[in-house]
């Protein structure tokens, strides 16, 4: 008799580190004792996890290259700040129409493009991020070239550290479950999952727009803590940026792309000075990580309690073996 | 009442007729197998059943129920499964894991409680691994179940896949050259696995075999392709002594 | 109704361009089943070749187009040989995002070495001529014709390479079908190699041509061009070669016409538009035939 169930010892240990990182963080912040450009990159680094970690059901475990995640991050970025800035409604308020709006813009975009396959598809969601980026340009109501300006910063450590968990948290539960494999099993092979009675279209579209719905979360948060948007903000690069952590953190592995978007947030503010240099390291990482280890750096696994458990115990296996039982 | 029936079914690729009339008539319990000199179109007739390719004309009724140009999914849930001629397991995932998708189509919670990790998941959780693993301890996996698909040997991953469709619970089984590459041995052993999971799941077997031995041995009925046409169709005694199935094998060995 | 012309004219030759560019996507595609993002950025290095060779050489704009076509064929060659071969068997999405890694190291690369300043060619590189038709209602001038007369030269050599020539003959095999080529003792990697050498010489070539045209370069130059030129690759159906030009052609007019009528602003998202509905109604393209995958 098999019996899943609750692991109360592995969720009082998260609840307990969690709750610890959020309160020394919170003190550090409310003493000032963090100046504030170690406070923006934590803020900065907080929005990548989620942009990263929502990225990654769709390219990572479904196996589907967007390449216009930046794109359903300024449409929750721009649909947060009016409804907030010119509209007069709360945060939450406008935090929730943000992703809701994302979301509804992933599935619109997500059931016609995803009968395309592979690199087509990845072409798609670069035009539609693209396209979203010029109707915000040509859009005087939300300031065009020169951005929306004036947003309250409202975005405060605990809505980002909350927004956080709920992403991995959400991302995880449903990665961890039949509706999870469902997504995988597209990724592995499509004409086996459609016959053993996956509706594959589903699935795209269902990864298409939560991950939409996160990336336009982490829109609204980055909208109201940066005090402006602007359509450049969200071009290309920054799908390219998020992809970036994904790859190389491993297709399919929540925590790889957490650890990735962390590493990387630390090293492109280690070399804001000089953007070019950025950018030359980020793609000859990008090329060498595809030639050499494709799967990305932990590939599919996941760093959990049983890795930590098996580096204590077995000092000469393998650090990261399998995924948890 | 027939469990499967093909009326008329055509299907062409660029001008080239893969398949052509193909009129085929599958009684409830039967073990029917279709067999034909290479590019006869017999996988594409497989491809047209499960809902791979639309046909061009014709029709496919399955249970009394047209199935025709339906997607693959949905002949899926109507109960038929099938495996691949190259076999095409989910090679990234544990053997358990593949089986746990074919139960996906009946999964017992929504996906709110598997956010909300609702007490249903964890019921239906348990619900699916305990079906897969019967599944497994069936065709013999068990003790595999947390290996990767890729790294079974060849043998086990056929076994695999026969698993995995047999996880949708069909009433409808198409093998798609279940014994390709496999010694006499394995293929014995197969005969006889086919044999015994028909009579315990009351399956309908449809077989595409290039090993006339086995096809012999086992199937109650042959349908012969030849350029997409069915030339023949009977019993084993009668196809072997079939000219113009002689005629089509030319060259290869009948029986 | 001169307006009309006018735009179709100037949508002729900047359509001239982008065919250019579209040949390299569609011909590496054809081959090795790549979309060669780093194409558009070529083209750019190619624009820099050109541009140094006039300023600092002070050759005329015939020569450094040599020049460029040069250079740049022996870095595709160098690209493909570095980046792409070691993912001939790897899955097509690491081969796709090693692409888009190249095209951005070669973005900034040249950020980073030459600074990301626009520059313009010197003045006197192409004096400016211009030749009126119908009481000065329809202006062609020697840029245009230069363009196109340059771009269509170019295309008539590459039909002659593509249909009479011995490699020529191995690019049509390996397209078809590489591991049957490959029995047949043709070279492949030979072939791939001269595939990309002619498709980024192309590039060079349209990118001393858009230096000439729009008189300034700079290092994100080939972004937006390299995007539209891969939308008139797919609008021909991608590795096909004559639907590559008609492709071209068809983005450069349909540009014109939006600028020329509607708003600037709108004529990068209508390229993606274009795309876009292609894609989901026809993606095998105009001159493309359906081709389902095999089971």
């Amino acid at each position: 008799m098999v019996t899943k169930k609750l692991n109360w010892t592995h969720l009082t240990i998260s609840t307990v580190t969690l709750a610890v990182i959020f309160t020394v963080f919170q003190y550090l912040i409310a003493r000032q004792l963090i100046d504030v450009y170690y406070q923006i990159n934590l803020f900065m680094l907080g929005i990548n996890i989620i942009l990263a970690v929502s990225l990654n059901l769709i390219n990572g475990f479904t196996g589907q290259l967007s390449l216009g995640h930046a794109g359903f991050m300024s449409v929750g970025a721009y649909t947060a700040a009016v409804m907030t800035t010119k509209l007069g409604y709360s945060f939450a308020i406008g935090i929730g129409a943000g992703c809701l709006a994302a979301a509804l813009m992933g599935l619109l975009i997500g059931i016609p493009t995803l009968r395309l396959k592979g690199d087509y598809l990845a072409i798609a969601t670069l035009g539609f991020g693209e396209i979203v980026r010029v109707v915000f340009l040509n859009i005087e109501y939300v300031g065009g070239a020169s951005g929306l300006i004036g947003i309250p910063q409202l975005t405060t450590w605990t809505w980002l550290f909350v927004s956080v968990v709920v992403t991995v948290v959400v991302i995880q539960n449903i990665v961890n479950s039949s509706y999870g494999r469902a997504c995988i099993s597209v990724r592995e092979n499509e004409v086996a999952a459609e016959l053993m009675g996956v509706n594959t279209t589903k699935y795209k579209v269902l990864a298409f727009t939560v991950g939409a719905l996160f990336a336009g979360l982490a829109g609204g948060l980055y909208a109201h803590y940066f005090f402006i948007i602007q359509p450049g903000t969200f071009g290309f690069f920054r799908s390219f940026d998020i992809l970036v952590m994904v790859v190389l953190g491993g297709l399919g592995s929540t925590t790889g792309a957490i650890v990735a978007a962390a590493f990387l947030t630390v090293l492109s503010a280690g070399l804001q000075s000089f953007p070019e240099v950025r950018m030359v390291l980020y793609s000859v990482v990008l090329i060498i990580t595809m030639i050499y280890r494709p799967q990305g750096l932990m590939g599919n696994k996941e760093l959990s309690f049983r890795t930590f458990q098996r580096i204590r115990g077995d000092k000469n296996g393998p650090v990261v073996n399998r995924e948890p039982v | 009442m027939a469990r499967l029936s093909t009326v008329n079914l055509c299907k062409s690729f660029g001008g080239l007729s893969a398949v052509l009339d193909f009129s085929m008539e599958i009684g409830d319990g039967e073990l029917i197998g279709l067999i034909g000199p290479n590019g006869a179109g017999k996988t594409t007739v497989f491809n047209l059943i499960t809902g791979v390719y639309r046909p061009d004309s014709g029709s496919i009724i399955f249970n009394g129920q047209n199935i025709t140009g339906k997607k693959p999914y949905y002949i899926c849930k109507q109960g038929i499964a099938r495996t691949f001629q190259n076999i095409r397991l989910f090679n990234g995932l544990s053997v358990i894991d593949n089986l746990k998708i074919s139960f996906h189509k009946d999964v017992p919670y929504q996906l709110v409680s598997a956010i909300l990790r609702l007490p249903s998941f964890y019921r239906g959780e348990s619900w699916i691994e305990e079906r897969a693993i019967q599944y497994l301890e069936i065709m013999n996996l068990a003790d595999k179940r947390e290996e990767l698909a890729s790294s079974l040997p060849y043998g086990e991953q056929r076994r695999l896949e026969i698993a995995r469709a047999l996880a949708t619970n069909p009433s409808l089984l198409i093998l798609d050259e279940p014994a390709a590459g496999m010694n006499p041995l394995e293929t014995q052993e197969l005969t006889n696995l086919i044999r015994k999971l028909k009579d315990n799941f009351n399956l309908t077997i449809l077989l595409i075999e290039h090993d006339m031995a086995l096809v012999m041995e086992l199937c109650e009925r042959i349908y012969v392709l030849d350029y997409g046409r069915a030339i023949a169709q009977g019993t084993p005694e009668e196809i072997r002594n079939n000219p113009r199935v002689i005629e089509a094998y030319l060259g290869e060995e009948v029986g | 109704m001169y307006e009309f012309f006018q735009q179709m004219l100037n949508g002729v030759s900047l359509g001239s361009i982008y065919a250019l560019i579209a040949l390299g996507y569609t011909m590496v595609y054809g081959i090795i089943n790549l979309i060669n993002f780093a194409h558009g950025d070529i083209m750019m290095v190619g624009a820099y070749v050109g541009f140094f060779s006039i300023a600092i050489l002070g050759v005329g704009v015939v020569p450094a187009m040599v020049f460029a076509m040069l250079a740049c064929a022996l870095l595709g060659v160098v690209i493909e040989k570095l980046a792409y071969k070691p993912l001939r068997n790897s899955t097509r999405i690491a081969a796709l995002i090693t692409a888009i890694g190249v095209s951005l190291f070669l973005e900034y690369a040249t950020i980073w070495l030459l600074t990301p300043q626009q520059r313009s060619f010197p003045i006197g590189t192409f004096p400016e001529k211009n030749y009126y038709f119908f009481d000065q209602q329809l202006v062609l001038t020697n840029k245009d014709l230069f363009v196109l007369v340059a771009a269509v030269a170019l295309m008539v050599l590459l039909q002659y390479i593509v249909k009479h020539t011995r490699i020529g003959k191995s690019m049509r095999a390996v397209s078809q079908d590489m591991e049957a080529a490959m029995l047949m003792g043709i070279n492949v990697d030979k072939t791939i190699s001269y595939t990309f050498a002619i498709g980024s010489a192309l590039a060079a070539a349209a990118g001393v041509m858009v230096g000439v045209y729009y008189n300034t370069i700079d290092p994100l130059m080939g972004i937006i061009p390299g995007l539209k030129a891969f939308v008139a690759a797919v609008i021909g159906g991608i590795g096909i070669i004559p639907g590559a030009m008609m492709g071209g052609f068809v983005m450069g007019i349909l540009e014109a016409l939006v600028s020329g009528y509607g708003s600037s602003l709108y004529r990068d998202a209508v390229a993606f538009a274009v795309l876009i509905l292609i894609l989901l109604f026809k993606p095998t393209g105009i001159f493309g035939k359906d081709t389902g995958e095999k089971v």
